[in-house]
């Protein structure tokens, strides 16, 4: 699926919540269940640090796809990551670099976005397009 | 005794809603809010006699710098300076400990020694790795215990006549602790050792006395105190400011100026290079007026009340852990809960309308002595009520419902 339409499907789960409560407990759920990265990627190499919660960030080309791993020490880091990755992770390159970000936004999660939260997140984003240029270069 | 009712109504902050609930602002010790008492010194400069200082001869700029010298006289009065040039406006607490940093370059040696707690904020800590760095002196530090109280028994040990400067807070901002600068401060001396004294944290609980101290550099953050912020103070013994070389070039500073020798103005202008933030001068005097109309001692005993409190509460949440527990600790809880990180808990008290700071204080040496990534630290203020520790408490047990 492209990158918008599956931003679009996630805008549409969360517009089914009430309030901040249900996208919290949501996402604190999203961040539970899923195991996101391999342990052995969890390394000081792979890690993106915020000022506060920590983000480790893995990526690999599979065929022409880039998949990424991911995973933080907070819980509520942790959900926002599951959600971006569902967004970006097996996706072409060139549609990672070209796709934006504002969803993050329209599902009421903006606060986490900003530089002054120093969670990772921002860095995060940010190296996900790192990786998609760097293996984009590869590819060409 | 504090009318905490009739406070409250003084700052008109504490009235709004965030995230649709009544703020709980306990993030006092980042910033304290400001009443509308200073609010109206800063609109009354920008409103009837905004101008540059101490160089205009027109009515307005005689207005402006006379005001400006009554609060340096306020603050010399608060801190008991000997002398009102012995206060240095700043743009706060980093500031003035960079002047005395940078200062030191001249006057250390190769192998000398400079000690730093272990628990200061990292503003009094890298100005002194750079100082060191600069002139080959060597950083030392004091340890601390688990409470968060520091050694000195092991203080008394690194004391030798090869200390030069020891620099330490007066209180902590991560863990709250008080700490004996009186005995730091004389056992100092007794070596030939400097002392700076961070007394940003200290400066809204306590008031420090210059001269009984006999401290030699003392700061504050105006910020901190109910003032404005991007201003603050250096106090500094006139010896050890006529010592000091200046810190930036510019004008104000200077006495006379041709292309091959400048020389210097006298204090505190030595100090002073630029247009200060001069409205920011004027409002933290007038900040040191408001507070000292609540009186210094009721605001401690109040601020206890409040501590005692929040922290009977607050351990009777399971798992609850409280970093810094000082005997002698100012209205500072700093907590994390078994299992959870403190950014999950800070971004669910957000969302319940409470302010409270998570991660690490700018104080890093101190969570890797704890081995723990941060904490949530709640910071009570005078005009904290009772009630409020009541929703901080609750909140707290509803993030942790939510996140377990
Ligand atoms: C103990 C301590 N020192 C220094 C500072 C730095 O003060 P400022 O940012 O006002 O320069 C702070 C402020 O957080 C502090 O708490």
């Amino acid at each position: 699926m492209q990158i918008k339409k599956i931003q679009e499907e996630i805008v549409d789960e969360f517009s089914m919540f009430d309030d901040w409560m249900q996208r919290y407990e949501y996402m604190i759920d999203l961040g539970k269940s899923l195991p996101l990265i391999n342990e052995n990627y969890k390394t000081d190499d792979n890690i993106i640090k915020g000022c506060q919660s920590k983000v480790w960030v893995h990526a690999e080309l599979e065929e022409d796809k880039l998949v990424f791993t991911a995973d933080s020490d907070a819980i509520i880091t942790k959900g926002i990551i599951a959600i971006l990755i569902r967004a970006f992770s097996n996706q072409k390159p060139q549609d990672i670099i070209d796709a934006d970000t504002d969803f993050i936004d329209e599902i009421g999660l903006k606060e986490h976005l900003s530089p002054t939260r120093a969670n990772g997140l921002v860095s995060m984003i940010k190296q996900l397009k790192l990786y998609a240029i760097a293996y984009q270069t590869q590819l060409n | 005794m504090i009318d905490v009712t009739k406070i409250r109504k003084d700052f008109p902050i504490l009235k709004r809603e965030v995230n649709g609930k009544p703020l709980v602002y306990l993030d006092n010790a980042a910033t304290s809010q400001t009443p509308q008492q200073v609010i109206d010194v800063i609109v009354d400069y920008y409103q009837n006699y905004n101008a540059n200082i101490h160089r205009g001869v027109h009515a307005l700029s005689q207005e402006a710098t006379d005001k400006y010298e009554v609060a340096r006289q306020t603050i010399q009065k608060h801190f008991n300076a000997k002398e009102s040039y012995e206060i240095i406006f700043t743009s706060g607490t980093t500031h003035s400990i960079n002047i005395v940093a940078n200062g030191f370059t001249t006057l250390l040696e190769k192998g000398d020694e400079i000690l730093v707690s272990a628990m200061e904020h990292h503003s009094n800590i890298v100005p002194w790795q750079m100082l060191a760095e600069r002139t080959g002196a060597v950083l030392k530090v004091i340890p601390m215990n688990l409470d968060g109280e520091l050694r000195m028994d092991v203080y008394d040990d690194l004391l030798s006549n090869k200390t030069k400067l020891v620099f330490c807070n007066h209180i902590s901002n991560a863990l709250g602790t008080i700490n004996p600068i009186k005995e730091i401060i004389d056992k100092a001396h007794a070596v030939g050792a400097a002392v700076l004294i961070d007394g940003a944290q200290a400066a809204p609980h306590i008031k420090a006395d210059m001269q009984k101290l006999d401290v030699d550099f003392y700061t504050a953050s105006a910020h901190k105190i109910c003032g404005p912020t991007g201003v603050g103070m250096l106090y500094g013994k006139e010896e050890w400011l006529n010592k000091l070389p200046p810190y930036q070039g510019g004008g104000e500073m200077i006495a006379e100026v041709t292309f091959e020798k400048t020389t210097y103005a006298d204090l505190p202008h030595k100090f002073e290079a630029g247009t200060p933030n001069i409205c920011g001068g004027i409002a933290f005097g007038a900040a040191l007026d408001y507070m000292n109309s609540i009186g210094f001692e009721a605001i401690a005993e109040y601020e206890h009340e409040l501590l005692e409190y929040a922290t009977k509460e607050l351990l009777k949440i399971e798992g609850l852990k409280i970093y810094g527990t000082a005997k002698n600790k100012t209205s500072v809880i700093s907590f994390n809960i078994e299992g959870l990180h403190p950014y999950d808990i800070g971004s669910i008290l957000d969302k319940l309308g409470v302010a409270v700071r998570t991660g690490h204080h700018c104080a890093q040496p101190i969570m890797d002595f704890y081995k723990i990534p941060g904490t949530v630290r709640a910071s009570f203020s005078f005009y904290n009520t009772m009630d409020e520790v009541d929703v901080l408490v609750a909140a707290v047990i509803r993030a942790k419902g939510m996140l377990e």
